[in-house]
């Protein structure tokens, strides 16, 4: 099987801190990493090729820093990397994202399975993986919990918001994961070995094969016209010891005032 | 597609999961008629199911002009290219200026789809949509970030603009019961409905019964509650108040709860009315999926733990004192009335 992973790198939201005072996200000294889902992506990637043989391909579309995303990757055992990089992909949005990774993952393939994560925690759209399958022109499958790969189809499990919808997929597909799907392992060390000395394959928008027009910000067909930051603190009422009491009252006030005392009524004598 | 019209309607896709109408219909339908109003245009309510338990005439309450229903078997379970063919091919005739979505796991699957075939831009998960009172554009806003900020997006110069909207976000006017919509049925080609996906079924899971981001109250748990048993205590908390049961990653890596009660970045997003953090501390990633709620109450031991600083109602103690209290007085509350 020849499987294409697409790959993000995002700030590692673990050391996400906030400015108390601005209420607004420290992003300097932030380290970056690969997008968490991401990784589930890679490891059910390797799981098919050490069942059906095969290669891993991962894409990337970012700035030159991103191939540390991409050395991750190969440390964590995949056969290739494209890092799709250039002035020009700047600021894209999704759809801009999208055909660029369709365009450069067209010039590769054909794959048998192209796999994304759900959503990333930066951007968290969740809209590149439908839009490169629609770009290619293959069925996809979103939310994807489970899959079994049996003969030219594959059988997924996708988790919704109140059940399980189990879908069959003709190959070649693009599905986007979650991350019940597996455990991802972590590097070895013959794997990090390997990476550091590995050819990250860099190509620009000629190598892609799209006009500047077509990608990054120009390509892009929505725009940000603002950036804000929500109200993070609250004007909260702190109870605490004695006053406990009077904050549960307090509470039960509000609860009434906001009609959920007596909405809930019913459902509890149910 | 370029833009060539902006007289167009405003397209609302409806939700109908297994014959029961998804209340975002209703609430997009609304907030749709509000949009209209200000461009001069008619709203457009698409619905595509096999079977309702409505009339579907009655969204004319909330602002539609128009019922656009889609009605077959291949709407017995959700399908992606099914929803993305009769999508797209509406829009290609009808030419609408906005097309709105729920963004429930349907819409955010379908609408990036059709955004690509359509060649046009799509806002996610928008919490705020209005339009510009210069060029008439949809403004629309949204959290990223792991809701740290917010960001405003437009779609200057593609047709139709299109958005996906989080559940709960608008408030549910009361309905105008005399209010008439004509209902049609869109001639479609058959292939619409052809599909290389097989649905080979669907299953109900524990926990899945009921959709947190469907409720008005939420009673999470977290890392405090210690083991599973004690999370009887929020159920019966919720229950009382007609809400349902959430929980922090910590909760869920513990095994204590399934992951569908997830509350947060990697969890699920509410906005209920109430939202109380019971043992939860307020990492990044948990507000990230509650901090849109209307009103915050916070219960934890540690007087510095950061979930405090996003409550409208901080009780600083032990939980497992605090939690039975408040139980003990709803019902005597309940008692008196
Ligand atoms: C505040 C803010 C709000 C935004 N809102 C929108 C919006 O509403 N609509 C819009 O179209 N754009 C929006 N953008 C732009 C968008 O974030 C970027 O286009 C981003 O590159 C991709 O979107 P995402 O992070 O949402 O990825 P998602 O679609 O959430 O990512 C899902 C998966 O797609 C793959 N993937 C995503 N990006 C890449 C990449 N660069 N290289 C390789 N694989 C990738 C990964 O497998 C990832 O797990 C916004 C940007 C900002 C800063
Ligand atoms: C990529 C990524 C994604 C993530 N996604 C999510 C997500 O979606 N949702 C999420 O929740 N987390 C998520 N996390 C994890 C997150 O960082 C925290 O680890 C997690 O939220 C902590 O859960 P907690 O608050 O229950 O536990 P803790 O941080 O351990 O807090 C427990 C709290 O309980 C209080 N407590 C203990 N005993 C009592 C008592 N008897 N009475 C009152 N209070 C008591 C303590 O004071 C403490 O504040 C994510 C992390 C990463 C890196």
């Amino acid at each position: 099987m020849l499987i294409a992973v697409l790959v993000k790198q995002v700030p590692d939201s673990d050391e996400v801190k906030m400015d108390e005072e601005k209420g607004t996200m420290v992003r300097s000294g932030v380290g970056a990493i690969i997008n968490p889902l991401d990784l589930h992506a890679i490891e059910c990637a390797i799981d098919l090729r050490e069942k059906f043989g095969g290669k891993v391909r991962v894409f990337s579309m970012g700035p030159p820093q991103a191939e540390e995303a991409l050395r991750e990757a190969v440390a964590l055992g995949v056969d290739e990397v494209f890092l799709l990089t250039d002035p020009c992909f700047a600021a894209a949005d999704t759809w801009a994202t999208a055909k660029t990774l369709a365009a450069a993952i067209a010039k590769t393939g054909p794959y048998d399975l192209i796999l994304a994560g759900e959503k990333a925690t930066d951007g968290e759209t969740g809209q590149v993986g439908p839009e490169v399958a629609v770009m290619l022109g293959l069925p996809f499958s979103t939310y994807v919990s489970q899959l079994d790969i049996e003969k030219d189809s594959a059988v997924v499990r996708r988790t919704v918001e109140d059940g399980v919808e189990i879908q069959r997929l003709p190959l070649p597909c693009l599905l986007t994961v979650l991350r019940d799907l597996n455990e991802p392992s972590m590097p070895t060390l013959a794997g990090k070995k390997k990476a550091r000395r590995f050819d990250v394959v860099k190509w620009d928008h000629e190598k892609v094969g799209l006009n500047p027009e077509e990608v990054g910000l120009s390509g892009s067909p929505t725009r940000v016209v603002k950036i804000f930051y929500p109200k993070v603190t609250r004007e909260g009422a702190f109870y605490k010891g004695k006053d406990l009491d009077k904050g549960i009252e307090h509470l039960l006030k509000e609860l009434h005032s906001m009609g959920v005392l007596d909405g809930g009524k019913d459902n509890a004598e149910k | 597609m370029q833009r060539s019209n902006r007289s167009g309607e405003i397209l609302v896709i409806g939700e109908i999961r297994e014959g029961t109408l998804h209340s975002a219909t209703v609430e997009l339908t609304a907030k749709a008629r509000e949009l209209a109003d200000r461009l001069g245009t008619k709203v457009t309510t698409l619905l595509m199911y096999d079977r309702v338990d409505m009339n579907v005439e009655d969204l004319a309450w909330w602002g539609a002009d128009v019922v656009l229903c889609v009605v077959g078997e291949p709407f017995r379970y959700f399908n992606q290219e099914v929803y993305t063919n009769v999508i797209s091919y509406l829009i290609k005739g009808r030419n609408p200026q906005i097309v709105l979505a729920p963004a429930t796991t349907s819409g955010r699957t379908y609408m990036p789809a059709v955004a690509a075939k359509v060649h046009t831009g799509l806002t996610a998960d928008c919490t705020g949509l209005d339009i510009d009172a210069d060029t008439g554009l949809l403004l629309q806003t949204r959290p990223a970030i792991g809701g740290n900020i917010m960001a405003t997006i437009q779609t200057p110069n593609h047709l139709p603009q299109m958005a996906t909207v989080r559940p709960r976000t608008f408030p549910v006017p009361k309905p105008n019961r005399g209010r008439k919509a004509r209902v049609e049925h869109p001639d479609l080609p058959g292939e619409v409905f052809t599909s290389s996906i097989e649905v080979l079924g669907k299953e109900h899971q524990e926990g899945m019964d009921v959709n947190i981001q469907d409720l008005d109250v939420v009673v999470s748990g977290g890392k405090g509650l210690k083991k599973a048993e004690n999370f009887n205590l929020l159920r019966e908390l919720a229950s009382l108040l007609g809400g349902g049961v959430g929980a922090s990653r910590a909760a869920v890596d513990n095994k204590w709860i399934s992951y569908p009660h997830q509350v947060g970045l990697s969890g699920k997003v509410v906005s209920p009315k109430v939202y109380f953090a019971v043992g939860i501390s307020g990492s990044v990633q948990h507000l990230a999926g509650m901090q849109t709620a209307d009103f915050v109450v916070a219960i934890n031991k540690d007087p510095e733990a950061p979930i405090f600083r996003v409550a409208d109602i901080a009780l600083c103690g032990d939980l497992f004192d605090i939690v039975p209290r408040i139980i003990e007085k709803i019902k005597e509350q309940r008692g008196k009335e």
